[in-house]
């Protein structure tokens, strides 16, 4: 599902028109992308969280040349699936 | 700090689109899609934030840590995120 489809579904699901379920999806996710930004923490429940991690940097190889590198520190995302959804993916295995 | 549910439904309700209560419902579906769409198996791509997906794991042989009792992990179905590169850009320049 892309986000354009996610749109779709949701003004279906709401009976709302594409543009104002554009603006909800829109909201949402640059809501917790500033958040991420800020370094804050994301918490939906039943959802997941996000959070920000911080990463050192340290020497590693190019695996295709071998050649020896510098990777820089970094931040990146952590999501942290939370226990409702964690249990409804997993029993639709079943 | 952190940011809730609450918190998307306040800047929802701010733009004087929806009611209160029309955002909490909104905000609420919205995540229920992805819920449903994850549990049916299906990623979530959103282009600019990241992808949601389904993966399976294989059954595996594994220990009771309390006991050290051998014993076998059924084969299941996890959540995965990554972040696209426009928002990991965002994030580490924003810092």
């Amino acid at each position: 599902m892309t986000k354009s489809q996610l749109i779709e579904a949701l003004a279906k699901a709401e009976g709302i028109t594409l543009k104002a379920a554009e603006l909800a999806v829109n909201v949402a996710f640059e809501s917790m992308e500033k958040a991420l930004i800020q370094g804050d923490r994301v918490e939906i429940r039943g959802f997941g969280s996000f959070k920000v991690k911080d990463y050192e940097g340290y020497k590693g190889r190019n695996p295709k040349t071998g050649e020896l590198i510098e990777v820089k520190p970094k931040r990146l995302p952590f999501f942290k699936v939370g226990k409702e959804l964690k249990e409804r993916v997993d029993s639709g295995a079943r | 700090m952190t940011l809730t549910k609450a918190h998307i439904v306040e800047n929802l309700f701010a733009e004087n689109v929806f009611t209160k209560a029309e955002s909490a419902q909104i905000i609420e579906t919205l995540f229920e899609i992805i819920k449903q769409t994850l549990e049916d198996g299906e990623d979530v791509l959103i282009s600019g934030f990241g992808k949601f997906s389904v993966k399976a794991k294989n059954q595996r042989r594994g220990r009771n840590p309390q006991t050290g009792e051998p014993i076998i992990l059924p084969p299941r179905r996890v959540v995965t995120f990554k972040c696209s590169g426009v928002l990991r850009e965002k994030i580490n320049h924003g810092s």
